[in-house]
């Protein structure tokens, strides 16, 4: 499949003097991991469906400095937002989405004290605003009617209290929404959050992902939906451990919004 | 006799109250040797937060059972209360139930009270079966065992006596009222308070004469007042502070988004000086900054309860251990070492070894232990997913991942003793700005690859 995606940079529209409605900041999984550009590429299509004029940093951008904050490094995560807090405030930026709820808290929330103010949004949120102002029309389309669960992500939930603006999304595919037992402000972490993605886990009985992905598999669901790149990553390998991978997927909601309209 | 009952209360009561003070005063002491912190913005909002969560137990009826027990054992608590300054003013002044003069209003809380004891009763019996017999996850954990757990069988079983000799008390009374007892019985002939769950109890007493009566009675109400007066003193020694300290620890507890963490100040300023251009790198700190104290470097993260905070240290003798965080972190549900009760648990055992430490010398001499490797170990703290789940369940507004946060600070910061596989990570992050070996010139490949 050809791809027709248009990704303008801001060094693009500062060259032609001009300021984007929104930056997208992708993240270091949405840019290198094979599964997340998948999700970025998604969101991506959407973007351009709804002819939102928005850009992304490209090669400017960098690791926010999450895992490095959350695994004790404070030092080098001030590095990171000092470095991408300059390159955000050169280019006057105003609005940040991004697909990641990790890049989402440390910029919304940590960035502010170190003189980084935007204002940031999810993409779920975002993409339901671009619903509600009319810019782009979600229905059903594949999706109706099959059961489907959310996995909300930690970072993004109970983090910050988003639960409903996924839920909406969809809604608005007209799926059969099924709640796991831990759900919202109960849910269970996927396990990649705190730098955990990046090694080894202690040991244990079992993997936090797996015992996710098991109560995922409790509620019968025919797709598992994700908001965030690591817990999609950390769901897929759930449901490859227990060998559902034919009959369960795992998909972004930016996903899933992009194959039902077919983009 | 009677003013020798009443000089003994007296004394009972005076040498009671001033132990616990001493030891709300050593406490206070003991939280004080944290950090300081500010948590006085927005009262408003910390005083509804309180009013909710603490005093209207908003959190703690998330669980049902335990929550619908715990509101009944707590409302009993509170209410029996106004009980207990009858029976203090009656032991000061030797007078028989001298709210009693209120009339039918005294009777219904009499009343009143005998159904809460009731229900307490029942309640703390529950609670007990929960504990001992039932296999609850959260009472299984391997920091639950021994004193712990001794602990929180031995307040439940104290609730169980206390009550038991309310009731008895008032059997007896009542009892003694109906005889027409002197000093029991009112001179109208009206019966003082109303005995709905103490009445069922008076074919045990039958046929005793009333000075056994009398016995009974005073030996109950005697029990009852130095066993709260005990049950006040237990409390810096148990768990159990959370009756007092829920108040102040939600009032203190952090309103931002649970998963904002804090900046490091002293950091901010290293980095900043890094990237001025203007900076010389090789002035000296202390005279750049001419206010810096001592010269000495601020130390980052924590490694013992000193570099921890105020409130951290105010959580830790907060938690009465009812594991619901660790009944949802999914590293405790996974089976690896972390459980954030235990961290809570371990700096409250580290705070008080310390204070001990202090009350012996006079100030802390260092006895070559810490809050870290000698009470939480590292794989305990690696283990942590940072998911918050440890904060939202907590029904006293309990912070354990922060105390994570700043023991993991300390290893990487000051100790450089991350696992090998993260410190790969932050070299990559700091390398080429993601946490994987990849080119930071590669990062929109992705919009142009298939």
């Amino acid at each position: 499949m050809a791809e027709n995606i248009k990704v303008p940079t801001m060094a693009e529209f500062m060259a032609e003097g001009k300021q984007p409605e929104v930056l997208f900041w992708v993240g270091c999984s949405g840019s290198f991991d094979d599964r997340a550009k998948k999700i970025t590429k998604a969101f991506v299509r959407l973007l351009n469906k709804a002819k939102v004029d928005f850009a992304v940093l490209g090669t400017e951008e960098s690791c926010t400095g999450d895992p490095a904050k959350r695994a004790g490094n404070e030092f080098l995560y001030q590095m990171q937002a000092a470095g991408n807090i300059e390159v955000l405030n050169g280019y006057e930026i105003k609005k940040i989405v991004t697909t990641c709820p990790h890049c989402f808290n440390i910029i919304k929330n940590e960035y502010p004290g170190l003189g980084g103010n935007y204002e940031v949004m999810h993409h779920t949120t975002f993409l339901k605003s671009l619903l509600e102002e009319g810019r782009l029309t979600v229905e059903g389309g594949k999706f109706k009617g099959k059961r489907i669960t959310f996995h909300d992500p930690c970072y993004l939930g109970r983090g910050n209290g988003i639960y409903e603006a996924p839920r909406d999304l969809l809604r608005k595919l007209e799926v059969e929404l099924v709640e796991m037992k831990r759900c919202k402000k109960d849910a269970m972490c996927c396990g990649a959050g705190g730098a955990q993605m990046f090694k080894e886990p202690e040991p244990g009985k079992e993997d936090v992902n797996v015992a996710r992905t098991e109560q995922a598999i409790d509620v019968k669901p025919e797709v598992i939906a994700a908001g965030c790149p690591f817990c999609n990553t950390m769901m897929t390998d759930g449901v490859k451990a227990k060998n559902r991978e034919d009959n369960i997927a795992v998909m972004d909601i930016a996903e899933m919004i992009a194959t039902a309209e077919d983009l | 006799m009677q003013i020798l009952a009443q000089v003994a209360f007296i004394l009972a009561l005076a040498i009671g109250i001033g132990i616990f003070i001493r030891n709300i005063r050593r406490m206070i002491r003991n939280i004080n040797l944290g950090r300081e912190i500010d948590r006085t913005d927005n009262s408003s909002k910390r005083w509804k937060k309180m009013v909710k969560i603490a005093l209207g137990q908003y959190k703690m009826v998330r669980r049902p059972v335990s929550g619908i027990i715990h509101v009944i054992v707590y409302l009993g608590f509170i209410i029996i209360n106004i009980e207990v300054l009858e029976i203090i003013i009656d032991g000061i002044f030797g007078t028989h139930r001298v709210f009693s003069v209120a009339g039918a209003p005294y009777s219904f809380l009499i009343g009143a009270f005998e159904i809460l004891a009731f229900l307490v009763l029942v309640g703390v019996i529950i609670f007990w079966i929960r504990r001992n017999v039932l296999n609850i996850y959260r009472f299984k954990a391997r920091e639950l065992t021994e004193w712990p757990k001794n602990d929180a069988n031995y307040i439940l079983y104290f609730e169980m006596v206390l009550m038991s000799l309310f009731l008895i008390m008032n059997a007896a009374d009542y009892q003694l009222q109906l005889n027409l007892a002197p000093h029991y019985a009112m001179a109208s002939g009206e019966i003082a308070g109303a005995f709905p769950v103490s009445s069922f109890l008076l074919p045990l007493l039958d046929g005793f004469s009333d000075s056994t009566l009398i016995i009974i009675e005073r030996t109950a109400w005697w029990l009852h007042i130095l066993g709260i007066l005990f049950f006040l003193n237990y409390l810096y020694y148990s768990k159990h502070l959370h009756i007092l300290l829920a108040f102040p620890n939600v009032y203190f507890s952090k309103l931002k988004p649970k998963a904002e963490f804090d900046n490091i100040d002293a950091v901010t300023k290293e980095v900043q000086l890094m990237m001025d251009p203007n900076a010389d790198p090789f002035a000296a700190p202390a005279e750049a900054e001419g206010a810096e104290e001592e010269g000495e470097p601020e130390k980052f993260g924590a490694s013992d309860v000193f570099d921890l905070n105020r409130v951290q240290l105010l959580n830790a003798y907060t938690c009465t251990e009812c594991g619901r965080c660790t009944d949802q972190c999914p590293a405790n549900n996974t089976g690896k070492l972390l459980s954030p009760r235990k961290i809570m648990m371990d700096t409250r055992d580290r705070l008080e070894a310390v204070g001990e430490n202090i009350n012996k010398n006079g100030k802390f001499v260092d006895d070559g232990k810490q809050l870290l490797d000698d009470h939480i170990t590292r794989e305990e703290l690696w283990a942590c997913t940072t998911c918050q789940m440890c904060i939202e369940a907590c029904p006293v507004g309990i912070d354990p991942l922060s105390i994570i946060v700043e023991m993991r600070r300390y290893l990487m910061m000051e100790q450089s003793a991350g696992p090998a596989d993260l410190n790969n990570a932050m070299g990559n992050i700091e390398n080429n700005g993601a946490p994987w070996p990849y080119n930071q010139m590669d990062r929109l490949n992705w919009a142009t690859e298939n």
